[in-house]
């Protein structure tokens, strides 16, 4: 990655990395890596010389707008504990509340989500990112005692979060991505030096299925109202190995 | 769930929900009416929430609410944001200060040419200060999406400011 020729340009590979480096989104590992090929490709360093005068320009440029004094007296008015005037009738507390919440629910449960390659191009590319990104793990932990309480309150369901240590799949944590528009639990482990990215998230009547795109493998079960997606880039039988695991101890 | 625990969490974000409504919809009043439709459905929604990020939650449903309108606009036609009046200057070298501030003007004018998809991106990562993974959420789209349409957003504006300052070069 380092030693390449100057470019006139900035590498269309290292512009995505450039940015997630300034926005601080960049491990340690990483920012060493692009510090080295910044230092040797002039065209790498005029974008992020670029980017970062903009970055500072657009925080000049971009002051918050307070919101108007009498919409906010007229919101805390309306919040207020003892609410004694209603100013505006449409800011009443909706009584369908319950009602809409139950609908929405429902509605999340049964949105097909299954045999879609949109989401199967974002199981992998969920997979990729968390690896180049440095965003393998929100909550790094091989307890899962740890792991899955720390998914309790960031998601509308909660997932067993079973460990294979015994069998040469330690869990190593988990973290939370979004796959098709709704967020979703990932839980991780590791064979070897191979992480294996389970993606779970409520739907039901999802197929089994497989796939394999750029030396990665996709397994898709489910189980109990979830299902399962483990995307990684072990040895095919390896992962099935470990998806007859899941299938019968998860 | 009680109006009061619902302004607790609610109304800390209000200027976060009116610049976003406001960046949204380039108009003053129909980014307080945005803001008032989206507290109704904030807190239609309440029991949903479920103790995350609360600005990321609001901010969310002000998108929301916001997005209905560009694509209903209820007759009102979108006027140009006169956002450099709304702002103190602090500077205390009023050349320097004007200066400034035309270039922020600039800067905001073009912001204001993108697309809402770009322009939401750009200012939930440069105003807001959110991570990838947040604005992913209240925009309902992949982390990977972000990642590039905040990348266009930043070529668009750094292509326009090196096509301007080019033209000020000229005689």
């Amino acid at each position: 990655m380092t030693g390449t020729t100057p470019h006139m340009t900035a590498c269309a590979e290292m512009q995505l990395l450039i940015q997630a480096d300034l926005d601080g989104e960049l491990d340690a590992a990483a920012t060493t890596v692009l510090a080295a090929h910044v230092r040797d490709c002039p065209g790498c360093a005029a974008l992020q010389a670029d980017m970062t005068a903009l970055s500072r320009n657009l925080h000049d440029a971009l002051r918050p707008l307070p919101a108007p004094p009498h919409l906010r007296a007229l919101l805390e008015a309306e919040l207020a504990p003892p609410p004694v005037v209603r100013l505006r009738p449409r800011l009443a507390l909706p009584a369908f509340t319950f009602a809409a919440g139950a609908l929405a629910a429902s509605l999340l449960l049964f949105a097909p989500l299954s045999a879609d390659r949109g989401i199967e191009s974002e199981l992998f590319n969920g997979h990729i990112r968390a690896l180049q990104a440095a965003h393998l793990l929100d909550v790094p932990s091989t307890d899962r005692h740890t792991v899955k309480p720390w998914f309790e309150g960031k998601l509308d369901f909660a997932p067993n979060v079973p460990d294979f240590a015994a069998e040469g799949f330690p869990l190593i944590g988990g973290r939370l991505d979004v796959i098709g528009g709704r967020s979703v639990a990932v839980l991780v482990y590791r064979r070897d030096k191979h992480p294996i990215n389970v993606f779970v998230w409520p739907a039901t009547g999802a197929k089994s299925e497989s796939a394999a795109r750029d030396g990665y493998a996709l397994r898709r079960w489910s189980r109990d109202g979830l299902v399962f997606s483990a995307v990684s880039d072990l040895d095919p039988a390896d992962l099935t190995a470990f998806v007859r695991l899941f299938e019968t101890r998860g | 769930m009680s109006k009061a625990e619902f302004a607790r969490i609610a109304l800390p974000h209000l200027d976060a929900a009116y610049t976003l409504a406001h960046w949204l919809l380039r108009d003053r009043a129909a980014a307080e009416d945005a803001v008032q439709d989206a507290m109704v459905r904030a807190m239609s929604y309440f029991a949903s929430y479920n103790g995350g990020n609360a600005r990321a939650w609001l901010l969310r449903i002000v998108r929301n609410v916001a997005y209905d309108r560009l694509n209903h606009p209820a007759g009102r036609a979108e006027q140009p944001l006169d956002l450099a009046a709304e702002m103190a200057d602090p500077s205390p070298d009023p050349e320097a200060a004007y200066a400034r501030r035309q270039g922020e003007a600039r800067l905001r004018a073009v912001l204001a040419t993108l697309s809402p998809e770009l322009r939401e991106c750009l200012v939930l990562r440069e105003l807001e200060d959110m991570s990838y993974r947040d604005i992913a959420r209240i925009t309902e789209v992949p982390v990977g999406t972000v990642m590039s349409r905040l990348f266009r957003a930043r070529q668009a504006l750094l292509t326009h400011g090196r096509a301007s300052a080019a033209k000020e070069r000229l005689p």
